[in-house]
C-alpha cells in the first residue's frame, strides 16, 4: 500500500524542516510571546494583589476613623454628663448652703427677736414694776376718799400708762 | 504516469470548487449537443461529461494530441477512458512531483518541483521535474511511473533515494514558513508593547497559546510544564496551519501535508524521542519493574515496551487516517459527480448541487476536524510527556500504607 508507506524523501524533509521549524520557534516565538504573556499575568495579578492590599487598608482606616469617632462622640458625651453633673452638684451645694445660710439667719433673726422680745419683756416688767410703784407712790401719796374716786384714778392712770407704753 | 484527461480533469474540477461547475454548465448550453462535437472521437471517449468540455477549450488541439501519442499511450488512454474515482482520488491525497494548479494532461499548469535524487552509481542527481514533461519523457536515465521515480531501463534494480522536493514537502515549507513568519512578527508585537495585551490577529493567536499552555500542558504536567510548552506549541501550529492549508483546494495549499503517513511518522518520533529523553526512573521502573510478582514480568514486560512504541504509533495512525478521510470523503462527493456523469450526463449535471452542497458541509466538518486534531496530538502528546515525568513519592508512599 503506497498511502501507508512512509516516503524516505519526505520523511528527511519533514525531520530536518520540523526540528528547523522547532528550533527557530522555540528560541525566537514562543520563548518571548511566553515570556511577555508571564510578565503581563504577574504584572495584571500584582496589580489586583496590590489593589486588594488599597481596598483592605482603605477598609482598616475607614474603621479606624470610625472608631475614633466614636471614641470622639463618647467623649464628648462623657464630658457633657459630667458637666452636667457638676452643674447639677454646684446647684445642689449651692442651694443646700443658702438653705442652711437661710436657715441660720432665719435661726439668728429668731434669736434676736426672742432677745428682743425678751429685751423688751424685761424692760416692760421694769416699766410696769416702775409704774406701780410710781401709782402705789401715787396711791399712797393721795388720800383717797371713796370708791369711785379711787376707780377713777386708775382707770386714769392705767390709760395714762398704756399710752406711755405705746409712745 | 499514463495521460489519463479524466482523471486529470476531474482533478482541476476538484480543486476549483464552484466556478468551473458553473463554466462546464454554461460551455454545455453555448455550444450545443455535446455528442455531436465528441462523435469523432466517439470511440475512445465513452464519458459525455469529460467529452463536453472538449468543446470549450481544448478541441481544436485534440485531434493532434491523439494523433502524435503513441500506441501504448492510445491502448492506456483507451483503457482508463472509465472514470476511477478510486484513482483520482489516491492520486490527490498522496505525493507528487510537481504542484498542479489548473489544466489537465499536456496542457495541465503546475509548479515544477526540485527532483533531488541519490544513486549508488550517479550520485546526487538535481534537475527540475519539468523534464519529465508530466511523465511522459524519461530523462537522465530516470522517468516517471504513477507518480514514482524509476530507472527508464525496468531492469535496472539498483535503489533510488528520493529526496525531491515533492509537492507535500513544499506545502509544508509553505505552512512552515507562513508560521515561522507569523510568530516571529508576534513575538516582535509582543516585545514591543510590554505589558500590553495583544491587538488583531495575534489576539486571535493568543487564546490558542493559553490554551495550550494551561489546557494543555499545565493540567498534564503541572511544574514542569514550562520545559515543554514550546514543543507542544510547535506541534500545535504545525499541524493546525498544515491541517488549514490541506483545505485551500489550490496552491498554496491542495496537498495532503498531515494526512501523509510519513510526516506523521515524523511528528510521532519526536514525541517518542520525547517521552523516553525526558521519562525519568519512575517511568523506567514502571516499564522493567513493575510492582508485580516477578513472574509477571515475562508477561508485562513485553506489553509494558509495546505499550512504549504503541503510544506514538497511534498518534501517527490517528492524525494520518483522521486528515486522509477527511480529504477521501471531500474527493469523494466530487466524484458522484463523474460517476453519474459517465452514466447520463444529464444526472451528472443533477448531482452536482447536492455534491457541491455535501462538500460545503464536508469543508466545514474538516475545519472543525483540522483544529481537533492538532488539539488530540498536542493533548495526548501532553499526557504521555507528563506520564514520563511524573514523580510517584506521594503515590508509592500512599501505596505502601494501605
Amino acid at each position: 500500500m503506497q498511502l501507508v508507506t512512509p516516503a524516505i524523501g519526505l520523511v528527511f524533509w519533514m525531520g530536518l524542516t520540523f526540528s528547523i521549524l522547532l528550533f527557530i520557534l522555540r528560541k525566537f516565538a514562543w520563548k518571548p510571546i511566553l515570556n511577555s504573556i508571564s510578565e503581563r499575568e504577574e504584572t495584571i495579578h500584582n496589580a489586583l494583589t496590590q489593589a486588594e492590599q488599597a481596598k483592605a487598608e482603605m477598609a482598616r482606616l475607614q474603621g479606624e476613623n470610625e472608631q475614633l469617632l466614636a471614641q470622639a462622640r463618647s467623649e464628648r458625651d462623657a464630658m457633657l454628663k459630667e458637666a452636667r453633673e457638676i452643674r447639677e452638684k454646684i446647684i445642689g451645694e449651692a442651694k443646700i448652703t443658702a438653705e442652711d445660710e437661710a436657715k441660720k439667719l432665719i435661726a439668728r433673726a429668731n434669736d434676736e427677736i426672742s432677745k428682743q422680745k425678751h429685751a423688751a419683756m424685761d424692760e416692760l416688767k421694769k416699766e410696769v414694776a416702775n409704774f406701780s410703784i410710781q401709782i402705789a407712790e401715787k396711791l399712797v401719796s393721795d388720800k383717797l376718799e371713796n370708791n369711785e374716786a379711787q376707780q377713777k384714778l386708775i382707770a386714769h392712770h392705767l390709760t395714762d400708762l398704756t399710752q406711755k407704753a405705746t409712745a | 504516469m499514463s495521460d489519463n484527461q479524466y482523471v486529470v480533469k476531474s482533478a482541476f474540477f476538484g480543486k476549483l470548487l464552484f466556478l468551473p461547475l458553473f463554466l462546464f454548465f454554461v460551455a454545455n448550453l453555448a455550444w450545443g449537443n455535446p455528442e455531436n462535437h465528441a462523435a469523432q472521437n466517439v470511440a475512445k471517449h465513452t464519458i459525455a461529461v469529460s467529452d463536453s468540455s472538449h468543446n470549450g477549450h481544448v478541441h481544436g488541439t485534440e485531434a493532434s494530441v491523439h494523433e502524435e501519442t503513441s500506441e501504448h499511450s492510445e491502448a492506456a488512454h483507451a483503457e482508463d477512458a472509465k472514470y476511477d474515482p478510486g484513482k483520482m482520488i489516491m492520486e490527490h491525497i498522496g505525493d507528487a512531483h510537481d504542484w498542479h494548479l489548473w489544466g489537465e494532461g499536456e496542457h495541465a499548469v503546475s509548479i515544477p518541483l526540485p527532483v533531488i535524487l541519490y544513486t549508488s552509481s550517479k550520485g546526487l542527481t538535481i534537475f527540475s521535474s519539468a523534464n519529465f514533461h508530466h511523465g511522459h519523457e524519461p530523462f537522465q536515465g530516470f522517468m516517471l511511473h504513477d507518480g514514482h521515480i524509476v530507472w527508464e531501463v525496468e531492469t535496472n534494480t539498483e535503489t533510488i533515494y528520493d529526496l525531491s522536493i515533492t509537492k507535500n514537502v513544499a506545502a509544508m515549507m509553505v505552512a512552515v514558513l507562513f508560521l515561522i513568519v507569523v510568530t516571529i512578527r508576534m513575538s516582535k508585537h509582543y516585545t514591543s508593547r510590554p505589558g500590553q495585551a495583544p491587538k488583531g490577529f495575534y489576539n486571535l493567536i493568543e487564546p490558542l497559546i493559553l490554551f495550550i499552555r494551561d489546557d494543555v500542558a499545565k493540567p498534564a504536567m503541572g511544574d514542569k510544564a514550562h520545559k515543554f510548552v514550546p514543543l507542544l506549541l510547535s506541534i500545535f501550529f504545525f499541524i493546525f496551519v498544515n491541517n488549514l492549508f490541506g483545505l485551500i483546494p489550490i496552491f498554496p495549499g491542495g496537498a495532503n501535508v498531515t494526512g501523509n503517513i510519513a510526516v506523521t511518522m515524523v511528528l510521532a518520533l519526536v514525541v517518542f524521542i520525547t517521552v523516553n529523553l525526558n521519562g525519568n526512573k519512575y517511568y523506567w521502573k514502571h516499564i522493567f519493574m513493575p510492582d508485580v510478582p516477578v513472574l509477571m514480568y515475562i508477561i508485562l514486560i513485553p506489553i509494558e515496551i509495546l505499550g512504549v512504541i504503541l503510544k506514538p504509533f497511534v498518534l501517527m495512525l490517528r492524525l494520518f487516517a483522521n486528515i486522509t478521510a477527511g480529504h477521501i470523503i471531500i474527493l469523494g462527493f466530487f466524484s458522484l459527480i463523474f460517476i453519474f456523469g459517465a452514466m447520463n450526463p444529464n444526472l451528472g449535471y443533477a448531482v452536482s448541487p447536492l455534491s457541491v452542497a455535501f462538500t460545503v458541509f464536508m469543508s466545514m466538518l474538516e475545519l472543525l476536524v483540522a483544529f481537533l486534531q492538532a488539539f488530540v496530538f498536542t493533548l495526548l502528546t501532553s499526557i504521555y510527556i507528563g506520564m514520563a515525568i511524573e514523580e510517584h513519592h506521594h503515590a508509592e508512599d500512599h501505596h505502601e500504607k494501605i
